[in-house]
């Protein structure tokens, strides 16, 4: 019992203490230190610091994300549709010095293996040629030809020919 | 499936079976669909002591001549078999077709040699009191090298029956693809004997012959772009001779062995340099903003056979070969490419597209004629046999790559598949001299 009466007094001591509030001297003014946030819902997000917030070249929305020239059989011109995705790589390179890209041109699978190592490399050196008239620098671009070596798709039809024809603007840190 | 039951027996047995048909099967293997109009019946009797040897002498000949399309062979069996020209029947053997008849003897000698003696017996005409030989040879070898001894014997009869050399005693060079990994193989012209020469996980393309039979040149993209190695065979060493900025592809080797033609696109756009066979010495011999790719040296080292877009479309055109004013030779259809000088200098294999179809076609030097040899439609890569009867080609049956091969005038034609995944980029060596 002697134990019992023990415990029940260190718990209402405990209880005691915590809820204990801050003595306040007589007349002493008491610092109001709520403040506005404290009382709004508690932002869960994790922290992003400002100059992360948006990548342009990630941003689903943005032409940037934006990273392969398509073209028809046998061509290497860029068709009209695909300039202002150019230009707008062009321009983001030109703002930014040290970024670098990897120009890869493919083609379809019909014909010469080594022609169409060639023919790749007539649809990268293309694009290298729009990015430079934005003021792109040359050591800010490579090209390389895959040819037909290296299809995204592999089925044997226009379906699949259609998306090997192209090239791929790499941006070297990704 | 049901589990079949094996006894410690069984498993010993299946095992020394599966090792069996292993050694005796062929990495590629080569169907005939088509044949010469008038083929030469012939024999090849077992030779006397060939059963030792796993190897039998008489069907690795016969399979050869077979294979050409150009013989008929007649079956020997129930036939008394002779060893030594007298004991040839020739009236009958002549009953039974035959024109030629081939017999032998495999005799072993000290320190694990053979000795191979081979007649050529003629069963047409006879002289009064002794057969006519129209070929015989002793051929020292070993176990090793009993198929090469086959394949010369078969040369030898193809020589003697045809007027035109044979080219069994060839090894040919091509590109497996199976799954994600690319290998370049070497194997004997009957699809025997395959060895791996390099593999790897990204592509390999453009094998080419040294002339001397020595060095494999070849195009890999291991390093995440196209770079031009040379091999040495016997060696295994590997030197990347062209890893100049962009892409390094096209190696062609000129007669002499001493240098390669290739295509650079350093400057900006595929372009043909020389260079010489240790890397040194580059050389640029083009200098335009078109497309000149797939260099190719006349057998007289004189001119370069190559393809080009300079005049809007991709054409075959020939320039000297350090360089000059370039001829275009091909004026039919929007697609024509791959050229190769046959090894006589006086026409080459190209491959033309003609209304979306990319078949093999030949063009005569003098006359400007094209023939057009192949019926298909996806064929790439043509490569001559060195004696200028047959041209070696890729093509894709049912999205399958396989290799197929076509005689000079159309007539006679092969397929040669792997047992799985794809084989692409053929290139048929030179004539081989025998390692003893």
């Amino acid at each position: 019992m002697k134990r019992f009466t023990l415990y029940l007094l260190l718990t209402g001591l405990l209880a005691a203490c915590a809820s204990e509030s801050p003595k306040t001297q007589p007349g002493a003014q008491v610092e109001d230190r709520t403040s506005k946030t404290a009382q709004q819902p508690v932002d869960t997000r994790p922290l992003i610091p400002p100059q992360q917030a948006v990548n342009p070249l990630n941003d689903p929305n943005n032409i940037l994300s934006k990273r392969s020239v398509f073209y028809d059989f046998d061509s290497y011109d860029v068709k009209p549709e695909y300039k202002a995705m150019i230009e707008a790589h062009g321009n983001y390179l030109a703002s930014h010095p040290q970024a670098k890209v990897s120009l890869q041109g493919n083609t379809d699978e019909r014909g010469s293996r080594e022609y169409n190592l060639a023919l790749g490399q007539k649809r990268a050196e293309s694009v290298r040629k729009m990015l430079s008239l934005s003021g792109v620098k040359a050591q800010q671009m490579d090209t390389v030809s895959f040819g037909e070596e290296k299809p995204r798709a592999s089925c044997h039809d226009e379906s699949c020919w259609s998306q090997n024809r192209r090239t791929d603007i790499v941006y070297q840190s990704e | 499936m049901r589990l079949i039951r094996l006894n410690r027996f069984g498993w010993v047995l299946a095992l020394v079976l599966s090792i069996a048909t292993c050694s005796a099967h062929a990495a590629l293997t080569i169907e005939i669909t088509g044949g010469a109009a008038l083929q030469i019946p012939v024999a090849i009797a077992p030779f006397t002591g060939e059963q030792a040897y796993p190897d039998k002498l008489s069907q690795v000949i016969a399979a050869d001549l077979a294979r050409s399309g150009l013989f008929k062979l007649i079956d020997t069996a129930g036939m008394p078999i002779p060893s030594t020209p007298a004991q040839v029947r020739v009236n009958d053997w002549k009953a039974k077709g035959v024109v030629a008849l081939a017999i032998g003897t495999v005799l072993a000698q000290p320190g694990g040699r053979l000795d191979v003696q081979f007649r050529l017996i003629d069963t047409v005409h006879q002289d009064a009191t002794q057969v006519i030989q129209l070929a015989g040879y002793s051929l020292p070898t070993n176990t090793a090298q009993l198929r090469f001894t086959a394949h010369q014997i078969a040369d030898i009869i193809f020589e003697k029956l045809t007027g035109d050399p044979g080219a069994f005693a060839t090894r040919i060079a091509y590109i497996t693809k199976h799954g994600a990994t690319y290998e370049l193989q070497v194997a004997d012209s009957d699809g025997y004997n395959a060895q791996t020469i390099f593999q790897s996980r990204e592509p390999i393309i453009s094998p080419a012959w040294s002339p001397d039979g020595t060095k494999l040149a070849y195009v890999a993209f291991d390093q995440q772009r196209p770079i031009v190695y040379v091999q040495t065979l016997a060696t295994g060493r590997r030197q990347a001779i062209a890893k100049f900025k962009g892409n390094n592809s096209a190696p062609a080797w000129s007669p002499d062995s001493r240098q390669l033609a290739l295509v650079l696109t350093r400057d900006g756009v595929s372009q043909i340099y020389v260079i010489n066979a240790d890397g040194s010495g580059l050389k640029r011999l083009t200098h335009d903003a078109s497309i000149d790719t797939e260099p190719n040296w006349s057998p007289d080292g004189k001119y370069l056979l190559f393809t080009s877009d300079r005049g809007g479309s991709p054409q075959i055109y020939r320039m000297p070969a350090y360089g000059g004013e370039a001829v275009r030779l091909t004026f039919e259809g929007s697609y024509n490419v791959t050229p190769r000088y046959s090894p006589d200098g006086k026409s080459f294999a190209f491959i033309q597209r003609e209304g979306g179809r990319f078949r093999v076609a030949v063009q005569d030097f003098a006359s400007g004629q094209v023939q057009v040899l192949t019926d298909s439609g996806l064929d790439e890569s043509p490569t001559w046999a060195p004696n200028g009867k047959m041209i070696l080609y890729a093509t894709n049956i049912l999205g399958r790559g396989v290799l197929a091969a076509v005689s000079s005038d159309g007539r006679v034609k092969q397929k040669l598949t792997t047992q799985s995944g794809d084989v692409r980029e053929p290139a048929w060596g030179p004539l081989l001299k025998p390692k003893l």
